[in-house]
């Protein structure tokens, strides 16, 4: 790109060759070791340690796949995962449908005071999912919560938000897509203004209705937009944590204890490193794998 | 990845936004689309805004007034009583001066080492550039989360344990700070370097006397992220941290939180303060957020 035969006559080549080699270097040198300090590192002996019964101190052995065996046989394990799967599935496109919905209005013309109201919808991304989880452990307290409340208020009876496993669960889901509106929404703005005006004058002057328009232009142009959302909504859900922790602490009891807490509980607190680095891979493949489908369906939408 | 001038040409000029959508609305009927468009759009953002402001309104109430039936919106005796305990009790404000000391450590750092990176991933045209902006996506689909276990032990033989260090340091690289410099360096013109190239001028001069006052709005943008993405940091400080003199404020309310018996009066006061910060900043520097060139990398 910056290197031409042309340009290189200026100066003696040589010299310039190693200013070049050297400057980038030197720019870049701070995160490479970063990056094998805190990435190459650590990857490498997590999975050395998932194969071995390592405690955190003192020594250990390998146990070979015997970790990934137990894994599959534990309980706890497959409720955490199962959890953590269909958390995902709920909160993904519950997010996407209210953040495109949003979007919309907002771009929209005839919508008044949009400016302001996009300070509304972002001021909740803001917020750390541990004071989300507060503010959402409050709304929906059992006795005490304004849902209830107003639940009672119409001639309902309180809703066990708290102590019914998938009701809490849903109230998680809905925080989370509440909190990470603010953030798919101005992904989505970005991707909607882009859409050549010239598109919706000719369906408009073909007779298409904003439905028609919205299905037929928006959708399809925004495509790609929607895909990275998709992505980073998923690897976000997968490793929720903090949100549960401080909204139901992953219950009533363990029933919402999800794999990042199940990873923290086996490492952290019973001291199984080796078992625990087992889970992260399984975590780790998921993630992967899911990367992977996301790029390659996105490069065959863009390449259509 | 190619969106980098596409916020710009959005709003390139006020003539393109006005004939945005459905032109026939604009002449006729007006109003007949403004009332539904502008209802929903208030409708939803209520739906949003208001269990901020319930949990706000909340936080100003006596203790003895949290749970009194029947619920009312406005507290009838305002007082200020939550927020002055949760802020003299439990080392709050202790945490307060942790909390912003790493966070604005870590934004400088991550900035300084994002615009390095970013530009000379822009700027340079080397075969090993291109393997480690590869390294770079690669850290986007492994969170922190998936390696806490093996990312702790590394940190803790580096002696990191229990120090700001061991919070700062493995923060420092994000992707999204890459790509964001990228983003912006490509569309600096080669020419520019290559007139400063043919001046005289060294790489790493041109690099820091012209290519960085450039990048200014960016490095606002990246500070303003960064400093959102460690202030709301909760899992990699509670491993890291161990002396309670070194807790942050997420560490601090989730210990409320996490008490027998959650004094909600001392809860709330904390929480509010905890946001204090984060939406003075976005407030000040909204257009820095909301115009960012955000896309595929974003991570923290």
């Amino acid at each position: 790109m910056t290197k031409r035969a042309a340009d290189v006559s200026v100066s003696p080549p040589r010299r310039r060759r190693s200013t070049y080699t050297l400057a980038p270097l030197v720019l870049i040198a701070a995160n490479v070791v970063l990056f094998a300090l805190f990435f190459v590192w650590p990857a490498v002996i997590g999975l050395v340690y998932s194969f071995t019964n390592y405690t955190g101190v003192g020594a250990f052995q390998f146990v070979g796949m015997d970790n990934y065996h137990n894994l599959f046989g534990d309980s706890a394990f497959y409720d955490a995962l199962t959890r953590t799967l269909l958390y995902t599935v709920l909160f993904v496109p519950l997010n996407f449908a209210l953040s495109l919905l949003i979007a919309n209005v907002l771009v929209s013309k005839h919508a008044k005071g949009a400016s302001v109201a996009r300070v509304v919808f972002f001021i909740p991304w803001l917020l750390s999912p541990i004071v989300v989880g507060v503010l959402w452990r409050w709304l929906f307290g059992e006795n005490f919560g304004l849902v209830n409340y107003v639940v009672e208020k119409f001639g309902g009876s309180a809703v066990p938000w708290q102590s019914n496993a998938d009701l809490s669960l849903v109230v998680v889901v809905v925080a989370a897509s509440w909190a990470w509106t603010g953030f798919s929404m101005l992904l989505f703005i970005a991707a909607i203004k882009n859409v050549p005006v010239s598109y919706y004058e000719a369906a408009s002057l073909d007779g298409a209705g904003p439905w028609r328009q919205f299905i037929s232009i928006t959708l399809p142009s925004i495509a790609p937009t929607s895909f990275i959302v998709i992505l980073l909504n998923t690897i976000n859900a997968m490793k929720e944590y903090p949100l549960f922790v401080s909204l139901n602490n992953g219950g009533p009891g363990t029933s919402n204890n999800l794999l990042v807490q199940y990873i923290y509980q086996t490492g952290f607190q019973r001291g199984q490193i080796g078992y625990a680095s087992a889970a992260s891979f399984v975590l780790m493949l998921i993630l992967m794998a899911v990367a992977i489908i996301q790029l390659v369906v996105n490069r065959r939408v863009e390449n259509r | 990845m190619t969106t980098t001038d596409m916020p710009r040409k959005a709003d390139a000029g006020p003539g393109r936004s006005v004939s945005k959508k459905r032109p026939r609305g604009a002449s006729s009927g007006g109003l007949r689309r403004a009332v539904p468009a502008t209802t929903l759009l208030w409708i939803l953002a209520c739906l949003y805004g208001l269990p901020v402001l319930w949990f706000i309104l909340s936080s100003f109430k006596p203790a003895g007034d949290l749970f009194s039936y029947p619920l009312t919106l406005v507290p009838h005796h305002p007082t200020l009583s939550g927020y002055l305990t949760a802020w003299r009790s439990a080392n709050f404000s202790q945490y307060f001066i942790n909390t912003t000391l790493v966070c604005v450590i870590t934004t400088i750092l991550t900035v300084g080492a994002s615009c390095c990176t970013g530009y000379a991933l822009a700027k340079y045209d080397n075969k090993w550039l291109k393997a480690f902006f590869i390294c770079i996506l690669a850290t986007t689909m492994l969170p922190g989360e998936v390696m806490l276990a093996p990312e702790f032990l590394v940190v803790r033989n580096l002696g990191l344990y229990n120090s700001f260090a061991g919070i700062i340091l493995p923060a420092v690289l994000t992707a999204t700070g890459c790509f964001m410099f990228r983003q912006f360096f490509l569309t600096v013109p080669d020419e520019l370097v290559e007139a400063a190239r043919i001046d005289g001028a060294r790489e790493l001069s041109i690099f820091l006397r012209i290519m960085v006052p450039l990048s200014r709005p960016i490095m606002l943008t990246l500070a303003i992220l960064s400093f959102q993405w460690r202030w709301n940091d909760y899992i990699w400080p509670l491993l890291m941290l161990n002396d309670p003199n070194k807790f942050t404020v997420q560490i601090g309310i989730q210990s409320i939180v996490g008490a027998q018996n959650i004094n909600w009066s001392v809860l709330l006061g904390a929480s509010v303060i905890s946001m204090i910060p984060l939406i003075v900043i976005f407030l000040v520097f909204q257009r820095y957020v909301m115009g960012a060139d955000i896309n595929a990398g974003l991570k923290d």
